[in-house]
């Protein structure tokens, strides 16, 4: 039983530079630093557009100090593929991540990511998922939840949220988890683990955005925990198929703890508009995901 | 070693010799048994490559981008619809300024679907800062292949470059070649060089927004310095492997028998061939007419083309492609090169061999003949521009 | 930073990257020492890497950089004791 990590064990070298172009309260940014505190010197960092993109600010200075390769929108894991490849010809020590978001993950590079999920690449990919084409300015995507307004979706997106880490699990790689900014440790033990396994690593990390989902900037962490709160974002991890509640949403596993879903809505702008009917619609999705996720978890 | 080797197999030999590292496969006729061979020599453990089976092309040049942006040198090959889908990352990597070769085995483009050899896809990518070499015949197929290593990989251009070879005239049409053996290409190639390499531990950071456009600019008008500068780099390698292997092809033009000729054929890739006998035919008859073989398209050879041209009283260009709504890509920039240069020569294009229709050493005749008649007789041509569509 | 004779699209990390964003700032965070246990909270989530803690006898000592400070307001949301609020910029 390994002991939890715990905040004095953080290391304190900066990853994310004081100054850099992020909007106040970027989730983006502070995951970033969680991945500085996970992996250190080891990571190379292959970062497709969007808002990261625009965070590093502009050359020739950076505001991240890690060693990046910015990459074209749909290429993300297959230039992470090669880089893994080429490291190991030459025997040199190497974390390779995709930082991408819902947009390059999900959408225009899905068959990226399927590609490399299915053949093994020795590569972590995160998903930095602020559910909508942020970068762009708020436009509807794939991970974009059922009634959130976009501005291509300006009376809420009718379609739900495609379930992503659920996708990855179906493709048989030897970890799959969710994480999320309110919980650094969570998410750091996660990177760390996925750096010891061999083979494609998938953690979808949730990413509250001020600026697309309409709330204070100082709220981002409030509204990662009440995600997990509501139990509308759920964090486990799965190694070789094997699903685990992670210690944070295990409360919320029990139906009666979990808190009505309106409590995590209503505090967002990009819902003003749902209705009564659509919140009782999310509800049940989320009982249901949560039922799935139990069974296969066997906990 | 002496063999025979389709073109397709000769580009795989010059691969394993040149000791590529990284090659991701991704299959499209009629490049497909290029990676097969590979993939064949990596598992018959006679090549020391790592294999990407990647899902679609763009992928697979971003797979071997990756790579060479993290140290090795890496190799793709691709055609067509392959080709245009990966154009974005063509143009990534050029600008990224790293050195990668690529096979390009030459076929059009659809609707509808064709497998057969015209330019029109290598043609589409003479914008992006690739270099652009054009084979004619299986042993430059394999000769230029490895040579492009050390061309590319010359700090005086760092720049990607593409091997062009025609869809089954030569991808698929064995031929018989010399294959060099490994330690005399370990003593033409050195190690890998490239401008900067993304490693671990050292925070370097390519690509993100630049604060002077000005600085972006001079990258991008870089690039076009790096393919001129490339010109000398060409030519000194192609004659340091002629010395090594006594195959010196003329570095990025050959003039056959141009020197005493009034009349000048232009044209790349395979069917050069046919010209060359054309050129004999129309000798015998008494046309004096010769030969420019482009051997690379980008750069675009166009001093050489001028001191060529500039005694004689025409040109025809042949394109295998057509620029629609212009004219033929290699007519647009000779024409303009030598223009700029104040040459006044007729120059006449025909567009010929679109889709995969044959032309052979006949039809060059006939327009060629046709061709001097005109000049000779007008001392202009009536029409510059004609499609030839086959007969 | 590279010998090559050409210009590359190559940046290293700078601090301040994007200018002195402390002037993006409408509030600002201020800290109430009195009131701070040292957790650590606000270091750990603040996205711009402006606050820095040291260790002080088992507790964090906290120092927040105003050149570069956002005035997002985490630092001030996550406390647990309420130690730092965010206060009107003039």
């Amino acid at each position: 039983m390994d002991v939890p990590l715990t905040i004095r064990e953080l290391p304190r070298e900066k990853y994310v530079l004081p100054g850099h172009a992020a909007c106040p309260g970027c989730p983006e940014a502070i995951g970033l630093r969680y991945v500085g505190m996970a992996l250190g010197r080891r990571a190379i960092l292959v970062i497709p557009a969007g808002c990261t993109s625009i965070i590093q600010g502009l050359s020739p200075g950076s505001g991240l100090a890690f060693p990046i390769i910015n990459v074209a929108f749909a290429s993300s894991d297959a230039v992470a593929a090669g880089v893994s490849a080429a490291k190991e010809v030459l025997g040199e020590d190497a974390v390779v991540v995709v930082w991408a978001g819902d947009g390059a993950t999900s959408d225009i590079g899905f068959a990226t990511l399927s590609g490399a999920a299915e053949r093994g690449d020795n590569i972590i990919h995160v998903c930095v998922d602020n559910e909508a084409y942020m970068n762009t300015g708020i436009q509807r995507s794939s991970q974009t939840p059922r009634g959130a307004w976009t501005t291509t979706t300006w009376r809420g997106k009718a379609e739900p949220k495609k379930n992503m880490p659920l996708i990855m699990l179906s493709h048989g790689v030897p970890y799959v988890a969710t994480a999320s900014v309110a919980y650094p440790l969570d998410f750091i033990e996660k990177l760390r683990k996925a750096v010891t396994i061999r083979g494609f690593k998938y953690i979808h990390l949730h990413a509250p955005c001020p600026v697309g989902w309409r709330f204070d900037p100082s709220e981002t962490v409030e509204i990662a925990r009440l995600a997990i709160e509501t139990g509308m974002w759920i964090l486990f991890e799965a190694e070789g198929g094997r699903v685990t509640i992670s210690p944070p949403s295990r409360p919320y596993m029990d139906k009666s703890r979990r808190k009505p879903i309106i409590e995590y809505l209503k505090r967002q702008g990009r819902f003003r508009n749902i209705t009564e009917e659509l919140v009782r619609e999310l509800e049940r999705e989320v009982d249901e995901y949560w039922n799935m996720l139990i069974k296969l978890s066997s906990q | 070693m002496r063999i025979t080797l389709t073109g397709n197999y000769c580009v795989a030999y010059a691969v394993k010799l040149a000791r590529v590292k990284v090659v991701s496969a991704y299959p499209i006729t009629p490049q497909t048994t290029i990676v097969e061979k590979i993939s064949e020599m990596v598992d018959e453990g006679e090549a020391d490559i790592r294999m990407i089976r990647v899902e679609s092309e763009h992928s697979a040049l971003s797979a071997v981008y990756g790579a060479a942006s993290a140290g090795v040198r890496s190799f793709t090959a691709t055609s067509s619809h392959g080709l245009l889908y990966m154009h974005e990352m063509v143009w990534w990597v050029a600008q990224a300024r790293i050195p990668l070769v690529m096979a390009v085995v030459t076929r059009t483009i659809g609707p509808p679907w064709n497998i057969w050899t015209d330019h029109h896809d290598i043609m589409d990518q003479r914008d992006t800062g690739w270099l652009i070499a054009m084979a004619e015949n299986n042993q430059e197929v394999l000769d230029e292949t490895i040579k492009l290593f050390k061309i590319t990989e010359d700090p005086e251009v760092f720049l990607p470059g593409i091997i062009g070879l025609d869809a089954f005239v030569l991808s698929h049409t064995v031929e018989p070649v010399d294959v060099p053996d490994q330690d005399t290409v370990d003593s033409f190639l050195p190690e890998r060089r490239q401008p900067y390499v993304i490693r671990a531990g050292d925070p370097l950071i390519m690509g993100n927004i630049p604060s002077d456009l000005v600085r972006n600019a001079r990258m991008r008008w870089d690039v076009h310095l790096g393919l001129r500068n490339a010109e000398v780099v060409i030519e000194r390698v192609d004659r340091e492997w002629g010395k090594l292997t006594g195959r010196y092809y003329g570095g990025l033009t050959e003039c056959y028998r141009c020197e005493d000729s009034k009349y000048i054929m232009v044209g790349i890739g395979s069917w050069v061939g046919d010209m060359r006998i054309a050129v004999d035919s129309l000798r015998d008859e008494g046309y004096p007419v010769g030969l420019l073989k482009l051997r690379y398209v980008r750069p675009f050879p166009a001093r050489r083309v001028y001191e060529v041209v500039k005694g004689s009283r025409g040109v025809v260009v042949f394109d295998r492609s057509i620029s629609a709504g212009s004219a033929g890509p290699l007519f647009l920039d000779l024409a303009s090169h030598i223009h700029a240069m104040r040459l006044g020569v007729p120059v006449k294009n025909v567009v010929a061999g679109l889709a995969g229709v044959d032309v052979g050493y006949k039809d060059f005749e006939n327009i060629v003949k046709r061709f001097v008649e005109e000049v000779e007789g007008e001392g202009w041509v009536r029409e510059f521009l004609e499609f030839y569509p086959g007969r | 930073m590279q010998s090559c004779r050409y210009e590359l699209p190559l940046s290293r990390p700078k601090v301040g990257v994007q200018g002195v964003t402390g002037s993006w700032r409408v509030r600002r965070p201020v800290l109430e020492r009195s009131r701070c246990i040292g957790c650590g909270l606000c270091w750990l989530y603040c996205p711009d890497s402006v606050i820095d803690v040291e260790e002080e006898g088992g507790k964090f000592r906290v120092s927040i950089d105003y050149t570069y400070c956002k005035g997002c307001g985490i630092c001030s949301s996550v406390c647990p004791t309420k130690a730092i609020t965010m206060v009107e910029e003039v």
